[in-house]
């Protein structure tokens, strides 16, 4: 009889076909039609800022990140999703500069993958927010030529950007300080103002529904969050019109949805367990409806996520399972 | 009866396709044989032979060592060449006995060494099935009578027979079903009135419609015996999920299944209390199913126990080019090999040769928390968070979050995305909090 080499592993000796790559780049494919929403509504712009900040994030893993680790796609998926943050107008090197940031201290400096304690990509827009107020909350109006540049994406940067482009405030500002109700079915389909991948809800719920049906996403957070604005939203809006807008209003504009489906959904960053998924997404969804209805700014989805990674932990220790055996144990006692 | 199922839990490909269709064969008698004194959970046998001596099939080569062990038998007749320290299916070097087999010997018992079992007391079935060296053959080799005399301070209502055979690849105690359902019976009528029972319940799992059918067929009338079917699920098998399962029951955290009444038994074990009782003859071969993509020709195969796998696999025809991975047991507990002159003892239910494609990859990634090993995990655990801290070492934090309700089942790591080795992790940490329990109780000692 041959003699083969044999290999020893410890047991289970087998494993199931999935795969963290796997996940991550399933996730990168599900990003595709979103991307693909907003150059229909913002033409190239919207590729070029979501290429930006995807080349400032694959770039600085390369260098700050562990041995090999873009093979693993996370990063990528940051990159993809901080552009997707982003106004489409916003110059490109203020677009990578946050995918550097991101990556390098949303991430890097936690220990890589599966180590950081807050979501990196928010991380990178919170970085903008603060470092570049202006351009982050300059929203082209969507519509026309394909090729027309929504801004002055080829800033040099620190330089001051020329504007002369035709802008429009997003539809919660156009409510917070005008008092102005978008149609829903426009907030639906996308044909409003607003970052990149924050306007066609329906394109980003379908992604969502795949990745759902593919295991790779926990259903969980999402539907708490939406329920929760939508029933926070309502309420408030009953006691209050003309301060806050109705429920379906504020699930469908803004960042609620590209925030719920794909950044609360961030494993490493949202709490392990189911339980603690539910109370997670309960919380953002209410601090979303309260920073939107009481803050001062406008929109509330970045802050939001961002507080409740930092409560992740607490979570997880709060919401462990109960152990087979051991209810019974305590009745017993 | 109001559950059929337990919660979580995994399904891997069954492949038990390779031999569930193939009757059991009997082996011929290899040129040699190794016993090693350690087949079960307990002591290990005290050895009783000496190099020289000639040994008849059924001859004691260890005796039992106390309650908690059971004697070793010489499976063929044959002269002890070597008392030696050989591999042992664990991965570690056991005391064995090695048997060169005596060629053209007739090998048929002597006057019956067990008695009949008619008329027999209930201290005599339980001595009697000690000194027949019998024990579960679902893989832990728990000595059998222990669980026939349990203590006095529970009463059992329940005797719960493991037909789950939930391992991936594993056909041996559904052909055991299938060919021997009489023998499933007869032993679980010895079991029941040693017991004292009333009421048994044969957990089949869903996918072994034949052995369903063939239980059901042969059922005595004059017993209260039930043929449930049950979920195909990763680890239905498992002693506490199988009692979920069936009677609703969860057994407490760190008891036995006692404290709920029920004792398990498996359907292998059942069949060689059977046996034993039948023919007279102490525990000697076991059925084992040689099985997977990485070999020639799978079978259900009745072993001597003692035969080296490089015997069995040779039976089988050998492994086929891209073999990669010996395991004895099933692919989800099972032990890999590192030498192939490790024999098959009494524990032993399969042999699986893996082709390379169905290994495990080498690459780890680090943990993302997707929290998948927690909807798996059977007995509800924590596994990224019992991972988690296993590599930071704090073993101590580890027991107070569950460790010693793992059962090592492997659910976590088989659908980790990550590939991270859980039940690997989570035995070492057992092992490394046992020491350090011990040393501190050292300490306290002196």
């Amino acid at each position: 009889m041959n003699a083969p080499r044999l290999i020893v592993t410890a047991s289970p000796h087998v494993k199931g076909d999935d795969s963290t790559p796997r996940i991550m780049w399933t996730v990168t494919a599900s990003l595709v039609p979103v991307i693909a929403a907003s150059m229909f509504f913002f033409g190239i712009s919207s590729l070029l800022v979501v290429l930006a900040a995807t080349l400032g994030a694959l770039l600085t893993e390369r260098f700050l990140g562990r041995p090999r680790s873009l093979r693993d796609g996370s990063a990528m998926i940051t990159g993809l999703l901080l552009g997707l943050s982003l106004p489409p107008g916003i110059p490109l090197w203020m677009a990578a500069l946050g995918g550097f940031f991101g990556i390098a201290f949303g991430k890097a400096i936690w220990g890589g993958l599966g180590q950081n304690g807050f979501n990196p990509a928010l991380i990178g827009r919170a970085f903008l927010q603060t470092a570049f107020p202006v351009a982050i909350t300059t929203w082209p109006t969507p519509g026309g030529d394909f090729f027309a540049l929504k801004g002055d994406l080829f800033a040099f940067p620190f330089m001051s950007p020329s504007a002369d482009v035709v802008t429009s405030a997003t539809p919660l500002g156009l409510f917070k300080f005008e008092q102005q109700l978008t149609p829903i079915v426009d907030l639906v389909l996308g044909t409003t103002g607003g970052s990149v991948g924050e306007t066609s809800a329906i394109v980003i719920l379908l992604c969502g529904a795949f990745l759902a049906w593919k295991g790779y996403l926990n259903w969980r957070s999402p539907v708490s969050i939406i329920l929760t604005v939508l029933v926070l939203g309502q309420l408030l809006h009953f006691i209050n019109p003309a301060r806050a807008a109705g429920g379906l209003f504020h699930v469908f504009s803004g960042g609620l949805m590209l925030g719920a489906v794909y950044m609360a959904t961030d494993m490493v960053t949202v709490p392990t367990t189911n339980n603690g998924r539910w109370l997670f997404g309960v919380c953002v969804g209410a601090i979303v409806v309260i920073i939107r209805v009481y803050g001062g700014l406008p929109e509330g989805v970045m802050y939001a996520i961002l507080i409740m990674n930092a409560f992740t932990p607490l979570i997880n220790r709060a919401t462990q399972p109960t152990v087979f055996g051991t209810v019974k144990l305590k009745e017993a006692k | 009866m109001a559950f059929f199922g337990f919660a979580h839990g995994v399904h891997p490909p069954e492949e038990k396709e390779l031999t569930s269709a193939l009757p059991i064969r009997r082996m011929p008698y290899p040129d040699e044989l190794v016993l090693p004194l350690r087949q079960h959970a307990g002591k290990e046998a005290k050895l009783c032979v000496k190099v020289g001596d000639h040994v008849e099939r059924g001859d004691p080569v260890g005796l039992a060592d106390g309650y908690m062990s059971v004697p070793i038998h010489a499976s063929a007749a044959g002269t002890v060449t070597a008392i030696d320290w050989w591999p042992h299916p664990d991965g570690t070097m056991a005391q064995s006995v090695h048997i060169k087999v005596e060629k053209y010997a007739l090998q048929v018992p002597r006057p019956r060494l067990v008695p009949r079992w008619e008329g027999l007391t209930v201290e005599q079935v339980v001595k009697a099935v000690q000194d027949a060296g019998v024990v579960g053959l679902g893989g832990a080799a728990f000595p059998t009578h222990i669980k026939l005399a349990p203590p006095k301070d529970y009463t059992v209502h329940t005797l719960i027979v493991n037909g789950a055979e939930c391992e991936p690849y594993l056909t041996s105690d559904h052909r055991t079903m299938v060919e021997y359902p009489e023998r499933v019976h007869f032993g679980l009528r010895v079991m029941m009135q040693t017991l004292g029972v009333s009421k048994a319940v044969i957990g089949v799992e869903r996918n072994k419609p034949d052995a369903i059918a063939a239980l059901e067929r042969t059922k005595p009338a004059d017993l209260d015996v039930t043929i449930l079917p049950l979920t195909v699920k990763y680890p239905q098998g498992a002693e506490k999920m199988l009692i979920k399962s069936v009677t609703g029951l969860e057994v407490p955290s760190g008891k036995l299944p006692v404290t709920v009444g029920v004792v398990v038994q498996n359907v292998g074990s059942l069949a060689a209390v059977a046996e034993v009782f039948d023919t007279g003859l102490p525990l000697l071969e076991r059925i084992v199913t040689v099985t997977g993509h990485g070999l020639r020709r799978p079978a259900n195969l009745i072993v001597p126990v003692g035969t080296k796998l490089r015997d069995l696999l040779a039976h089988c025809d050998g492994v086929t080019p891209d073999a990669a991975e010996v395991i004895i047991g099933g692919p989800m507990m099972g032990l890999a090999q590192s030498n192939l002159d490790a024999p098959v003892i009494k524990g032993t239910t399969g042999v699986v040769v893996l082709a390379a494609h169905e290994t495990r990859g080498e690459i780890v990634y680090p943990c993302i928390h997707c929290g998948r090993c927690l909807d798996a995990c059977p007995v509800f655990l924590n596994p990224s968070w019992l991972g988690d801290l296993a590599r930071v070492k704090r073993y101590a934090d580890m027991a107070d979050y569950h460790l010693a309700d793992c059962m090592l089942c492997g659910s976590c790591a088989y659908v980790c995305p990550s590939n991270i080795p859980l039940s690997q992790l989570f035995q070492a940490s057992k092992v490394a909090l046992r020491r350090t329990l011990q040393a501190a109780q050292q300490a306290g000692a002196a």
